[in-house]
């Protein structure tokens, strides 16, 4: 037996009075850690999915709906460009690389996105089993889907028209998968992933059928004949059909990000968004929020340092008598001070551990919810830097409202109080 | 080996206690016996040094506890003084045998198999695993008994122990403390009101 131990038989032996003494001190850091962990997710989450672009280019509407569809995947898209318009950006010398992306179809719910090879680069996204794609309707499909819908190699995907899994069904053309992706913890997880002809196709057959054959065929022969003819048609046959939903792009140097997107907005029928300043504005946005909540919960720890204060109080006068006792059997008056400050201390230690398993839960709540409507989850459990600051501000208000009641007893008068009994 | 020399206790100008002084030698019991009002718990907190005296000394086995820090007082006390209290009291979150310990660890003298000595010759070992409050009356009072004494000391301290019971039950516990006292070599200072007493002890002193 010791002070230590005395202490925390104190608190066990009346577990309601000590939950309730600390139910504030839980919901506050509860709060608060909740707030830290999603912010910081969301933030890591957008953040790992942003590396390496620029700039987005779309049809005209609201930029935030083409940053969210085209980098995040969970806006539909704002429209398609013709492939002539994109053309022209991508021959601008600021423009240091760029990758196409294409919509049309879904894979229950996962979109399937035409792109060029080096996309996967963009993620550093490694083939785990397979290859990348080569020829149109090979697809690589990424780790949350085949996980999900046990996905192997040389399976055939169907997919829906559209980007929900309502759509029209294109039974008639398979997807064959041809490699699986390694998980990045970024959003390609969650796409399949093939060249931009399949998507072209797969929409192209609908509407010609098989005579696209024939007339590839033709225009072969033509070419021997009359080159010039030839070669207006052909760029008038790309300038009709071809379209691609966005663009995203790096440029040569980070100074073009200010001038650049205005040029392509203002001149051009295009639009141009700039992930990271779209990005800062949707966190100003509902950070606003956050904050409301975070002060809000600072408020209710406060509260609680006054909650638990008032309780180790009552409780100690419950047990004047006790203290003399305790005193008597020999008991000098630091120890038994002690046991007050380290009955308070426990208590809001295990508040605020307990407030952060809340939080967790939270996490996990919240994080299913996103899944569920964005196929977006955020994992890690990690303790932030942040968090270790609540450590010490629950331990602060375990001293501080320990302070008076440990005075108390510092001060108490045995023989007093053990005549008044 | 308890020496007191005019001692004496002033709460304020309306009450001021002088108490006779104390002589006793080693094994020797003894029984103080006063009306109430007249200063009977304050000796008994003097002696004990949870009081400090304004004039006089109290001299415990050749340690003049008047020239004492608190903190000494309380290690001492820890060590070498048992206190009985009136209405027997324990820590309430601690079972039986842990509030021994308790005693055992702020006296310094931990040992397991004092405690199950003192709860054996107590007769209430089987309730060493209880909470205090679940004991009956009569228990309780063993408890607090083992509670004076587990750490084996010189003094045994008894405040009113009989005051409110019946003749049968008040020969019983004085036998019982008179009996601890002896078996485990402490000295036993009862104080009371209760006359009852005076047969059972060959040295008293009257307030």
């Amino acid at each position: 037996m010791n002070i230590f131990k005395l202490s925390i038989k104190n608190i066990v032996s009346k577990p309601l009075n000590s939950i309730l003494s600390l139910a504030l001190l839980i919901f506050g850091i509860g709060i608060i850690s909740l707030m830290l962990q999603l912010n910081s997710l969301i933030k890591t989450q957008m953040d790992n999915n942003l590396k390496g672009i620029d700039m987005v280019v779309g049809a005209k509407g609201s930029p935030l709906q083409l940053i969210l569809s085209a980098v995040y995947h969970i806006d539909s898209p704002t429209g398609n460009i013709s492939v002539e318009d994109a053309k022209k950006i991508k021959n601008n010398r600021m423009v240091g690389s760029s990758i196409d992306l294409l919509y049309g179809d879904n894979y229950k719910g996962y979109r399937i996105v035409g792109t060029e090879q080096k996309f996967l680069d963009l993620y550093n996204a490694k083939i785990k089993e397979g290859r990348k794609w080569d020829d149109p309707f090979e697809v690589v499909v990424g780790s949350k889907i085949y996980s999900k819908f046990n996905i192997n190699i040389n399976d055939e995907l169907i997919s829906s028209h559209g980007l929900r899994e309502t759509g029209e069904q294109h039974t008639d053309q398979l997807f064959k998968v041809v490699g699986l992706l390694e998980s990045s913890n970024s959003v390609i997880d969650q796409l399949i992933v093939t060249s931009p002809q399949s998507i072209w196709d797969l929409h192209d057959d609908h509407d010609h059928g098989s005579e696209e054959h024939d007339e590839e065929h033709d225009h072969e022969h033509d070419e021997e004949h009359d080159d010039e003819h030839d070669h207006e048609h052909d760029d008038e046959h790309d300038h009709d059909d071809k379209e691609i939903t966005a663009m995203l792009i790096k440029f040569k140097s980070p100074m073009n990000i200010i001038q650049f997107p205005r040029q392509i907005n203002e001149d051009t029928n295009l639009q141009a968004a700039v992930p990271s300043y779209e990005i800062s504005r949707l966190f100003k946005l509902f950070g606003f929020g956050i904050e409301t909540l975070t002060y809000l919960a600072y408020l209710i720890i406060i509260v609680s340092a006054f909650s638990l204060f008032i309780n180790l109080f009552n409780s100690m006068r419950e047990r004047k008598y006790e203290m003399a006792l305790i005193r008597t059997l020999g008991s000098s008056r630091r120890q038994l001070s002690m046991m007050i400050i380290f009955e308070s201390l426990i208590l809001t230690t295990v508040g605020f551990f307990i407030g952060l398993l809340v939080s967790r839960l939270g996490v996990m709540f919240v994080s299913s919810l996103m899944e569920e409507s964005l196929n977006y989850n955020l994992k890690s459990f990690g303790i932030l830097n942040e968090e270790l600051l609540l450590l010490g501000l629950s331990i602060f208000i375990g001293l501080i409202s320990s302070i008076i009641p440990a005075l108390q007893v510092y001060n108490l008068n045995i023989s007093e109080t053990l005549a008044d009994e | 080996m308890i020496k007191t020399n005019a001692l004496n206790f002033k709460y304020n100008d309306q009450a001021s206690f002088s108490f006779p002084d104390i002589n006793l030698g080693k094994d020797e019991n003894l029984l103080i016996i006063g009306s109430s009002g007249i200063g009977k718990t304050t000796l008994l907190h003097l002696l004990a040094g949870l009081l400090g005296s304004n004039s006089g000394s109290i001299n415990l086995y050749g340690q003049d506890i008047s020239k004492l820090t608190q903190h000494q007082i309380d290690k001492f006390r820890g060590q070498n003084i048992g206190i009985v209290f009136q209405k027997p009291h324990f820590v309430n979150s601690l079972t039986v045998k842990e509030n021994l310990q308790l005693a055992q660890y702020l006296g310094n003298k931990e040992d397991q198999n004092r405690i199950i000595d003192v709860l054996s010759s107590l007769d209430i070992l089987d309730k060493q695993n209880k909470k205090p409050k679940k004991l009956s009356q009569g228990e309780k009072q063993r408890a607090s008994i083992a509670m004076a004494i587990v750490n084996s000391p010189k003094l045994i301290l008894a405040d009113e122990p009989t005051s409110s019971l019946d003749d049968e039950n008040c020969d019983r516990v004085i036998k019982l403390l008179k009996k601890q006292a002896s078996e485990f070599n402490a000295q036993l200072i009862v104080i009371t009101h209760d006359n009852r007493l005076k047969k059972h002890f060959k040295k008293s002193i009257k307030l």
